[in-house]
């Protein structure tokens, strides 16, 4: 059989049921054996838009997202998509056509060095030069790209790879000789963890994304519930522990909550759970949590004291590894420290003006509380991103999909139509701003020809409202080209031109039958809130400062 | 501080611009590297000298090691291993300083590898110390060219580095 067929059987094997992407000259083998292929697949209006629909689908699914498009321009359009899912460590295969191999380096027609230009966003890729090797590195790429810490694999395959013939054989095993993540941690240093758990009077859990992806959630729940230990959890480990629990603290660093960066500036332990202390997390470093000691339990070595000096290192699955610990650990007397955090929550509650004046958090508060959780909440990046993680109260794992690491404005609505192909029986939004939403807007054409209902919260404050919070903090309130224009595009009007549904909302007391409405309505619907403009997020934890010293906007 | 690293690479296109990139991705630097088939001709071994504090090499040793084409990393011990570099140079000479040229690169055991009468190119391996000592002996004369292969390094005793695959981390 052909590259392209050999192809599609291996993506058969490896049980992949959808494929976003775009065909293009250097893909036509492979786009005619998907014609027949049983295998779903997502024609997006843009590459990007596959990348990110390919990368919100893992998030929902936990499965490897898969991606394809053709040679040049094709191939540069995913590499945003591709970096956003190697900075949150998102398993992604993505799939170039590349022009024939004789032509390579030739400057040939729609040929870019693809595999040259993603090797520092991917975890690997490959450039396919024999026929012999494509099932094997297809294999590979799987295997990489979901053990491990997960990451994007990029597979470039020239076009007449794609028509050349072999005898189809799926190898049963990888044997890659540089590739052996750890999974047991240190049952040494578990036992050392442990008793620093039991001996602590200040721990507290810090949760990232890592706990996510490798479905720690109920070992963290045991840990913490257990023994009477708050979490705090990053914006990609919102979900691990329950927001509407006692000892949630909800995210910390930059945007956190003021209790949650007190009480880690202030804890004796920190417990870190696949998370990798990044600067948003930490603010400044030399001041961040002073009198810590730090467990760090992470899949990837070299996460661990990258930033932060690890006291003890855990190298391993965070699920196995808490599974272990939770046996050990002896409950530590944390009395008196959720007293003294009850005490921030009641100084520093998350809190913004109750008016009549229709607010951004306010519209995130409702879709909270119209689905009680059971939702997955896509972002895009900025003040809508923010808000969303701090005002909606995400209770189960794999139900925020936002862009943290890169962050990437016009990931969440792409993503979002990803994660409702791999979820459909849950309701789906994206939390957007007018801003980010106009860099994927075309995939309103994919969103409602696939039939993926996803709801659209525009919080439309008419400006690229984080930058312009910076600007009005720390720059003179010179608002540098951050205005848009309320009325330009008019989205009501280009929902409806793309067959969605399209509401304007104006009115604080119409928030919730909208949203309501939305939720009913079979159809991908844009809902336009005009939100207040010069709403900001709060508390913020200025660039460089200690993420204690927050500043509230004379609100606390 | 400086380090000698020891990497066994999979001898395959791009591994080299993996290495490199990695470096200048993280803003790590490289004093020298130095890159060649092993006995077995699926292995490469890559030398690389690289300066700074104790946390950084920590960070260069984890994301090589973190490279899938990077089957083992050794960080070389002072006092546990033996260094080398080839020098090739060319000197201008004439009829009257051919002499003291040739004499200058015996007196450092290398050797003349070609002696025309307008130059003399000469080999000499060795550490950093022999192969600068001889520039800085050839430098009252017309130094040509000079090329130098980067530093390679062999851990002394009994034991080698084998491509026998990664071994499980144990933090």
């Amino acid at each position: 059989m052909n590259g392209a067929r050999i192809l599609i059987e291996c993506l058969k094997k490896e049980n992949v049921e959808v494929i976003f992407g775009y065909p293009g000259g250097q893909v036509l083998p492979i786009f005619d054996q998907l014609y027949d292929a049983p295998i779903r697949f997502i024609l997006t209006r843009h590459e990007q838009g596959a990348a990110h629909a390919a990368d919100g689908y893992a998030r929902a699914t936990g499965k490897v997202g898969v991606c394809l498009a053709t040679s040049g321009p094709g191939a540069t359009n995913l590499v945003t998509g591709i970096a956003t899912a190697y900075m949150d460590s998102i398993p992604m295969v993505a799939i170039t056509g590349q022009v024939k191999s004789f032509l390579i380096g030739n400057d040939a027609f729609q040929e870019a060095d693809i595999t040259g230009i993603t090797r520092p966003i991917t975890k690997h890729n490959y450039l396919v030069e024999d026929i012999k090797d494509l099932a094997r590195v297809i294999k590979e790429a799987f295997h990489v790209a979901s053990t491990g810490r997960p990451g994007p694999v990029l597979v470039d395959i020239p076009s007449d790879i794609q028509m050349q013939e072999t005898e189809f054989a799926y190898p049963e095993k990888v044997q890659m000789r540089g590739y052996n993540p750890t999974y047991n941690g240190h049952p040494g240093q578990i036992k050392r963890a442990a008793k620093a758990i039991s001996e602590s009077k200040r721990p507290i859990l810090y949760v990232g994304g890592g706990a996510i992806a490798c479905d720690a959630s109920d070992e963290v729940y045991s840990l913490a519930t257990k023994n009477d230990i708050p979490v705090t959890m990053t914006l990609l480990g919102l979900g691990a522990f329950p927001m509407t629990h006692k000892l949630a603290l909800g995210m910390l660093g930059m945007h956190g909550t003021a209790y949650a960066n007190h009480a880690i500036m202030d804890s004796d332990l920190i417990i870190a759970v696949g998370a990798r202390f990044d600067d948003r997390v930490t603010g400044k470093l030399d001041a961040f949590a002073p009198h810590a000691s730090v467990i760090h339990i992470d899949i990837d070595p070299a996460s661990v004291s990258k930033t932060v000096d690890v006291d003890i290192p855990i190298v391993g699955d965070a699920a196995i590894v808490l599974k272990q610990l939770n046996k050990m650990v002896k409950k530590p007397d944390t009395k008196d420290w959720l007293k003294t955090i009850d005490g921030w929550k009641k100084t520093y509650p998350m809190k913004y003006k109750i008016d009549e004046k229709l607010r951004p958090q306010y519209v995130v508060e409702q879709i909270y509380e119209a689905t009680k959780g059971n939702a997955i909440i896509c972002t895009e990046v900025g003040q809508n991103q923010m808000w969303a993680a701090q005002y909606f109260k995400f209770i189960k794992p794999r139900t925020i999909i936002s862009s943290g690491g890169l962050g990437t404005m016009g990931y969440g609505f792409p993503a979002a139509i990803g994660a409702k192909l791999g979820r459909p029986k849950m309701p789906v939004f994206d939390v957007a701003g007018d801003g980010s939403i106009q860099m994927n807007i075309q995939e309103l054409a994919t969103a409602v020809i696939e039939k993926t209902p996803v709801k659209i919260i525009i919080l439309n404050n008419s400006c690229l409202g984080m930058v312009r919070q910076w600007q009005e903090l720390f720059y003179k309130k010179r608002y540098s080209y951050t205005k848009l224009c309320a009325d330009t595009p008019d989205f009501v009007k280009l929902a409806e031109s793309y067959g969605a549904v399209g509401m304007r909302i104006t009115k604080k007391k119409d928030v919730r039958k909208a949203i309501d409405k939305a939720l009913k309505i079979n159809n991908t619907v844009v809902i336009d809130f005009r939100v207040e403009q010069e709403e900001n997020v709060f508390p913020m934890v200025p660039a460089g400062e200690a993420i204690n010293k927050m500043i509230s906007g004379g609100l606390a | 501080m400086r380090h000698t690293i020891s990497v066994l690479v999979e001898n395959k296109f791009g591994v080299l611009a993996r290495i490199a990139g990695l470096f200048s991705a993280r803003g790590f630097n490289i004093d020298s590297l130095a890159v060649g088939e092993t006995e077995d001709p699926t292995v490469s071994r890559m030398t690389i000298i690289s300066k700074g504090d104790d946390k950084t090499l920590e960070q260069i040793k984890k994301q090589l090691n973190k490279l899938i084409d990077v089957i083992k990393v050794v960080d070389f011990k002072e006092g546990e291993f033996v260094d080398r570099e080839l020098m090739l140079i060319k000197v201008a000479v004439n009829a009257e300083n051919q002499k003291n040229v040739l004499e200058a690169v015996e007196s450092v055991g290398g050797r003349v590898v070609s002696a025309l009468p307008g130059s003399v190119s000469a080999e000499v391996a060795g550490d950093s110390n022999k192969i600068n000592g001889l520039i800085e002996l050839l430098k009252p004369f017309s130094i040509v060219e000079v090329v130098r292969t980067g530093r390679i390094a062999l851990g002394t005793g009994e034991k080698g580095m084998k491509a026998d695959g990664k071994p499980e981390v144990n933090e």
